[in-house]
């Protein structure tokens, strides 16, 4: 990504915030600064001494340290050992080591226990034997790019304890992050990058969520509310008895979806909610006919799909945006016009029979580029070089370009920059109103409730609960995602006689603040915290 | 959109790495070579004026082009395997034993020559399909690794072969050799007139080989559906593509074109399988799928230069040079084109990715005036 005009000024002893859309040029400024790639123009100044950063080995020279997205780590090697490697020269491997990780350790609130394997270690400890790496090396000022991306809010807030160590200790640190609400209350100033460019420098105290986000997308924010009244149709997809057992990593088979079943209506959104690892990305990998279930029917527009593959079923009208688009959307290699192909490659414009339509799949990827908004100079270039948000924009072009019955969206805007976000909401609604049925997978609880008309939970493999996204408030969701509540979830505060039945079930989560549920809460969450770590290290 | 405009340039640059890459590739081997025949303490640039000359007559051009039709067959069928990620090693041992049941059968028959030729071919494809089917089911029904399979292949190949190349087996005994029985002269395959030798027929089964593979890969579903595969399994599976049947199928069809392989030999040279049959063609054939980038005409220049190389070798050992020299130039050669080529993958992604930035970033520099409304009307869109 391209930089012009950048002015960013970090006062020492700060933490401070960049914010921005992805592909606004935040890692581009990033490996600027770490040295990983040179500017064309303009200057560094490092303690108000002009700097040369051509390698990262510069940029350490100076003070500067990086603590990346994916964790660089060996799993096979302890903190200590992890710590050390690459560096031995400044304290040797040993006693003299030992002493100074944990001075450093003890400095900043780290809890680093130095003999421990990296394999053994949690997401947050990761991360911060990352910090203490870069640390040890003689950083004065930290770089960390999108640290929050891939912690629970628990450590989140340990993280942010850490950070205000440091900068206690008169460190820099320089924060990426494109979650406001964090940004707000960490930073003590915040610069917001758009297209490229520095666009305005602000002080948290004087700014607001909505403000920043409305810097970022250069536009007023959408919501993804929508409430109008859904046109009732008939059914599009049911969902009956599904069962799906899975083999784990010790090859015991296991239960990971236990007898679902759920409808969806022409023009109507079923949004499922759960923590990540709950059996989500298994439901929909079985409605889509990549895992064949162990029992059950799926059937669309009242056609048994069962047991038909997935080309078939793609065929005959849905539309599947993957949750990993880097895996199972993209050819991150092919053009965009072979990109267009994937998936509808036996249907026009991109085939005649059985032979490939070069001519129609690139006109139509033109199409498609123009009316989704998706930013590139050509269909030429390799899919790997949009950014995230592009690609989707793509793969959602793609995937309504054959006119689906049905719409099975993965995280949909995940790691999409807002701007692209809204776009997607919006087409999304727009086919809905002209009677696309929609199951929607989601870990963003507002998107979940904004945009459903009917809401269930998934727990452990099953749907546990339902409620009404018109009422239900993301609190409420969540509580019943961690399995504290189940049945129908009523809105706390509208509860009466008559749903006496349901209440007795519902207001369980009255209770989820007592001791063994909040336990059982911090276990699920530190297990998606950890689906997500993986998920981060294979892209 | 002004993406229509933008079109012809990244095609353009697209050309200069394609022709980058293998120029980058031949000097920096040309390199090394004179650097290894200087050590030996000859004149490498005398080495390279008698390789041209001598290439370059006409009974070294036909032979150069009979040696390359094998050659390229063998490439084209270790291509199909690379398009979608597999490694099939076992070329070698696929046309090895297609072309000695082909040869059995052409001697056992006297039937006429347009319908035998067609025959003998038939059984090639046919046992070579098989053979390397073996692997290609043992990976999709036990997850056993092709390279593993094809290698221990080649091996059984060479026993079976050896089993039935025997008097009162499958062969007759001629001198100190064994051979098959053989094809009558009705069922040979035509040559060209040329002179002073003539250039086999079979030079056209390789050029409509190359063809097919360029259509199939480049032109059908199914050539989509093997490409998809190769590039990324898993985003071919959520594609709708059965990935295990493709692995099989493309196994297939890789052995299928690896049983022609021995017949230019078979039908235009040797009229029979013997001991003295050639072997090692499967390996030659990926260096020459590596070196031409599993292009076809990239593939078919490949082998022209291989036998070039091989050609002159002789010569140069009548001049004095080690005659190791030739072996040296083809090992460097492909070394060279697979790190020429992966430098400037990488480089041509960078670039891109930083051109993509760049031009977006022009864009929207350009239109900061216009720029507010531009971005309200795409949300509201």
């Amino acid at each position: 990504m391209a930089n012009h005009d950048i002015d960013l000024t970090v006062r020492r002893g700060t933490v401070h915030a960049l914010v921005g859309e992805n592909g606004a040029g935040k890692s581009t400024l990033m490996k600027i600064l770490y040295g990983m790639q040179r500017p064309d123009e303009g200057t560094i100044q490092v303690d108000g001494e002009q700097a040369q950063l051509h390698t990262p080995g510069d940029a350490i020279g100076r003070g500067i340290g990086m603590v990346h997205q994916h964790f660089m780590l060996a799993d096979n090697l302890t903190v200590l050992e992890n710590t050390v490697l690459g560096a031995e020269k400044r304290h040797g491997i040993a006693g003299r080591a030992r002493e100074r990780v944990a001075e450093l350790s003890d400095a900043y609130g780290l809890g680093i226990r130095p003999d421990v394997l990296v394999e053994d270690l949690g997401v947050a400890d990761r991360q911060r034997v990352e910090i203490l790496k870069v640390l040890y090396r003689g950083a004065r000022t930290l770089i960390l790019d999108e640290p929050t991306a891939v912690l629970v809010p628990q450590e989140v807030d340990a993280l942010f304890d850490n950070l205000r160590e440091l900068k206690a200790e008169g460190l820099t640190v320089l924060f990426i992050s494109h979650k406001l609400g964090e940004v707000l209350s960490v930073a003590d100033d915040i610069t917001v990058i758009r297209r490229g460019t520095t666009v305005a420098s602000l002080h948290p105290h004087e700014t607001t969520p909505k403000q920043l986000a409305e810097l970022m997308v250069g536009s007023e924010l959408p919501s993804p509310e929508i409430r109008e009244q859904a046109t009732a149709g008939g059914t599009m997809l049911t969902v009956d008895g599904l069962r799906l057992t899975a083999a784990d990593e010790g090859g015991a088979r296991r239960t990971v979806l236990d007898d679902i079943s759920f409808s969806i209506r022409e023009g109507e959104i079923l949004g499922v909610a759960g923590v990540e690892g709950n059996g989500q990305a298994e439901l929909v990998e079985a409605v889509m006919g990549i895992r064949t279930p162990d029992g059950g029917t799926v059937t669309l527009d009242g056609e048994d799909i069962t047991r038909a593959a997935t080309r078939r079923r793609r065929e005959s009208g849905i539309g599947y945006i993957p949750e990993d688009r880097h895996r199972h959307g993209l050819l991150l290699e092919a053009p965009l016009w072979e990109n267009r192909m994937l998936g509808h490659v036996t249907e026009r414009p991109n085939s005649k029979g059985r032979l490939l339509d070069l001519a129609g799949a690139r006109a139509d990827t033109e199409r498609i580029v123009a009316e989704y908004d998706v930013r590139t100079p050509g269909i030429e270039v390799t899919a790997a070089s949009l950014s995230g948000g592009n690609q989707q924009k793509l793969i959602f072009g793609r995937e309504m370009s054959h006119g689906p019955k049905l719409l099975i969206a993965a995280h949909p805007t995940r790691g999409v920059d807002v701007g692209a976000q809204a776009q997607i909401w919006d087409q999304i609604r727009a086919a809905r109103r002209e009677g696309l049925a929609v199951l929607l997978v989601s870990a963003d609880l507002d998107e979940l409730i904004g945009l459903s008309d009917s809401l269930r939970v998934m727990y452990r493999g099953r749907l546990v609960a339902d409620a009404d996204p018109a009422t239900i408030t993301p609190e409420e969701l969540g509580s019943a995602m961690t399995g504290a509540t189940t049945g129908h979830l009523d809105h706390a505060e509208d509860h009466s006689g008559e749903h006496a039945g349901e209440d007795a079930q519902g207001h369980a989560d009255d209770h989820a603040e007592d001791g063994e549920h909040s336990a059982g809460e911090g276990e699920s969450a530190a297990g998606a915290a950890a689906a997500d770590g993986e998920k981060g290290g294979a892209r | 959109m002004s993406a229509l405009s933008r079109f012809a340039k990244p095609d353009k640059e697209k050309l200069t790495l394609a022709v980058g890459a293998p120029l980058l590739a031949i000097v920096t081997a040309l390199v090394i070579t004179s650097a290894v025949i200087g050590v030996t303490g000859k004149d490498p640039l005398h080495a390279y004026a008698v390789m041209l000359d001598f290439g370059s007559k006409s009974d070294s051009q036909v032979w150069i082009i009979n040696k390359a039709t094998p050659y390229y067959l063998s490439a084209v069928a270790v291509a199909v395997g690379f398009r979608m990620n597999l490694f099939n090693i076992g070329v070698d041992g696929q046309y090895r034993i297609a072309a000695f049941f082909a040869a059995v059968v052409g001697g056992a028959l006297s039937l006429p020559g347009v319908l035998q030729i067609p025959v003998i071919m038939l059984v090639a494809v046919v046992v070579g399909a098989l053979w390397a089917g073996i692997a290609g089911l043992l990976r999709t029904t036990r997850g056993v690794s092709e390279v593993i399979t094809t290698i221990m292949l080649n091996s059984i190949a060479a026993s079976v072969i050896g089993y039935f190349l025997q008097e009162g087996r499958l062969a007759q005994k001629d001198g100190d050799l064994f051979h098959t029985p053989d094809i009558p002269s009705g069922s040979h395959f035509f040559t060209l007139p040329t002179h002073p030798d003539p250039v086999y027929g079979t030079v056209f089964v390789a050029g409509l080989a190359g063809l097919a593979y360029w259509f199939v890969l480049g032109r059908t579903r199914f050539g989509y559906d093997l490409r998809a595969v190769g590039r990324s399994e898993s985003a071919a599976s959520a594609s709708g593509v059965d990935v295990k049947r493709m692995v099989l199928t493309s196994m297939v069809l890789s052995g299928a074109v690896a049983g022609l392989v021995g017949i230019p030999t078979l039908l235009n040279e040797s009229y029979n399988y013997g001991t003295d049959f050639p072997a090692g063609i499967g390996f030659t054939g990926i260096a020459i799928a590596l070196l031409g980038r599993n292009h076809p005409v990239g593939m078919a220049l490949g082998a022209l230069l291989w036998g070039f190389l091989e050609r002159t070798a002789t010569q140069l050992e009548l001049e004095g040079y080690a005659q190791e020299i030739v072996g040296v130039m083809q090992g460097v050669i492909v070394l060279c084109v697979v790190i020429a080529y992966e430098v400037m993958r990488r480089y041509g992604l960078r670039r891109q990715q930083r051109r993509v930035g760049a031009e977006l970033a022009a864009r929207a520099a350009a239109g900061t005036a216009g720029d507010e409304d531009e971005a309200k009307a795409e949300v509201s869109a």
